[in-house]
């Protein structure tokens, strides 16, 4: 079994986010890059997978900043095989764009099993997963949280609101997203990483042109507006505490 | 192209789903600017019924054994071939575990642009989506050739979008759909918790910002003096230290205390539609960024450590 996992690097929400002077895209200059929360569950999954039977995985991700740590630390986790799409990622590179570079990977190595995160919180133009799955015409499930291999299908879990699961089968191959791994993703420590960095090889490919058709042009980025912020309570700990009891006392709760 | 706008109608196990609504009512919005009607897209098997209530000028009905229940590979087949026919100014999807299967897809499929996690829509047809956990909004037009369109619920109300006089169903031909590549096997219900944390009056919400499981004794420990629950954001369930009874938001429960205490919760919109029927939200968060300080109705910016443990301590003593 032959798995393949598309992940992407997203900004990380716990630095403060600006606006470039043009107003219609994120300032990339001092931003921190880190892996896509749910494409970490991907991986995660893809390893459960590869534990629990016969399976190589292969990570598969776009040269941006930091990508080479990203990639090290799947192969510390197990992931056998790492490979980044050189190319003009530098600009903000929409899905779609992102995803037609994905295919032509996919269509060298053939796998069963595509996993990737369900979505990323840049996403702009749709997600990486069904677009891959639409580009390649292979069957897809989102919100995934269970997977189960036999030789020709995957049985899955796919959330609905309010806890309802539904079982589906899914021919292989077939491409899934992933909304929670089976396990939380597992740690790693340093050294590990470490290790693969000495041990663990990235292959690089070339992608030449970035198509970005099917993208919308977005025409202003702006913050949301503060119209109804909060009450913010000044104060230490005790004086917010004191003003919380009166709250809690209007509210009919003590 | 002609100016419709489509709005695929979701449904789960006989019931319309509310983002059904909320996208009737975003494209009743847009055809007020645009012009054009906005019809429902109805996918079922003798499900013409679940048209009743929707606030649209015409629904599309498409019957068929394998549209009973949702499954990707039969929807996408359906509405490829009514979207290419009829041709459409819009289609609009829920960007959930339904839309969210089918938006993309038929975007790449049909070689069509598409915009995604439309919150709102402005007077002049302008479409708004909210990006990065609630902290960027982006304004877009609808492309110059047919779009589609994915929205997630916080700028319309559900009851914008129903209306009492059922509107006019029409039944289209459903292409053949044969040699399903994705089957339904079975619905597994939702595991019944200790607490039904939708009927609690009083919540005490744990996101990221707890930071460990040790931590969550704290948050219990202010719940248990105001006789109130522990409920958590989605990180908190994923990593394993509160059971997924306890969640709330899109793919957990929809909450409606009469007090929502959060801590270190940012408000990612996944979020917040879950909790926006509270009576009373006080946010508690270091980050003065925080999206969930634009619902909550009081904020505190210190950090949740220092708080939490003085005001357990004051809460007992008001109680004596």
């Amino acid at each position: 079994m032959n798995i393949l996992v598309l992940i992407k690097l997203v900004p990380d929400l716990v630095e403060e986010l600006t606006i470039d002077a043009g107003g219609t895209t994120l300032d990339m200059t001092w931003l921190r890059l880190i892996i896509n929360e749910l494409d970490d569950h991907a991986i995660e999954e893809a390893i459960l997978l590869k534990e629990r039977g016969e399976a190589s995985v292969t990570i598969v991700a776009p040269d941006v900043e930091g990508v080479d740590d990203v990639l090290f630390t799947a192969a510390a986790k197990g992931a056998d095989r790492l490979i980044k799409l050189t190319g003009n990622f530098t600009e903000q590179v929409n899905n779609h764009a992102l995803a037609r570079a994905f295919t032509s990977i996919i269509k060298d190595l053939n796998p069963d099993l595509v996993l990737t995160g369900v979505q990323a919180h840049d996403d702009l133009d749709g997600s990486v997963g069904p677009l891959v799955a639409g580009y390649m015409g292979m069957p897809y499930v989102g919100y995934v949280s269970r997977i189960s291999l036999s030789s020709e299908t995957a049985t899955v879990h796919k959330e609905y609101p309010g806890g309802v699961i539904a079982v589906m089968e899914v021919k292989l191959p077939t491409v899934m997203g992933i909304q929670a791994a089976e396990q939380p993703p597992r740690y790693v420590a340093v050294s590990k990483v470490r290790q693969a960095m000495k041990t663990a090889t990235i292959e690089e490919r070339t992608v030449d042109e970035l198509d970005l058709s099917g993208g919308v042009t977005v025409s202003r980025m702006f913050q949301p507006e503060i119209s109804e912020r909060a009450t913010m309570i000044e104060g230490d700990e005790e004086q917010v505490s004191a003003r919380l009891i009166e709250i809690f006392r209007e509210a009919g709760v003590l | 192209m002609n100016q419709d706008i489509f709005v695929v109608i979701e449904h789960l196990r006989g019931q319309v789903s509310d983002i059904s609504y909320i996208m009737l009512a975003a494209a009743r919005a847009l055809a007020q600017s645009q012009g054009g009607r906005v019809l429902g897209i109805l996918l079922g098997h003798n499900a013409q019924g679940l048209a009743k209530n929707l606030a649209a000028d015409q629904v599309l009905y498409l019957d068929h054994p394998s549209l009973a229940d949702f499954t990707s590979d039969a929807y996408q087949r359906a509405l490829a071939s009514l979207i290419t026919e009829q041709a459409p100014r819009a289609v609009f999807f829920g960007n959930t575990s339904i839309g969210a299967d089918l938006a993309s897809f038929l975007s790449a499929h049909l070689e069509l642009p598409l915009l995604h996690a439309c919150h709102s829509v402005t007077s002049e047809g302008k479409l708004i989506s909210q990006i990065c956990g609630g902290k960027i909004m982006t304004e877009s037009d609808l492309a110059n050739t047919m779009t589609l369109v994915t929205m997630i619920p916080g700028g319309f109300k559900s009851e914008e979008g129903q209306s009492e006089k059922p509107p006019e169903v029409t039944s289209m031909t459903t292409p053949a759909l044969e040699n399903l590549r994705v089957t339904l096997k079975e619905y597994i219900e939702p595991e019944v918790g200790d607490v039904d944390i939708s009927k609690e009056p009083i919540l005490i919400a744990v996101g990221r910002g707890i930071q460990n499981q040790d931590n969550i004794e704290l948050a219990e420990g202010l719940a248990k003096a105001l006789d109130g629950v522990v409920c958590a954001s989605r990180p908190v369930v994923d990593q394993g230290w509160l059971p997924s009874t306890r969640l709330v938001g899109k793919s957990g429960k929809k909450v409606k205390p009469e007090i929502y205490l959060t801590l270190g919760i940012s408000g990612a919109p996944e979020h917040i539609e879950g909790i926006v029927d509270s009576k009373l939200i006080i946010a508690i968060n270091t980050d003065p960024s925080a999206p969930i300080f634009d619902v909550a109705q009081y904020g505190v910016e210190i950090d949740l450590f220092d708080l939490v443990e003085a005001l357990t301590e004051k809460v007992g003593q008001a109680k004596g």
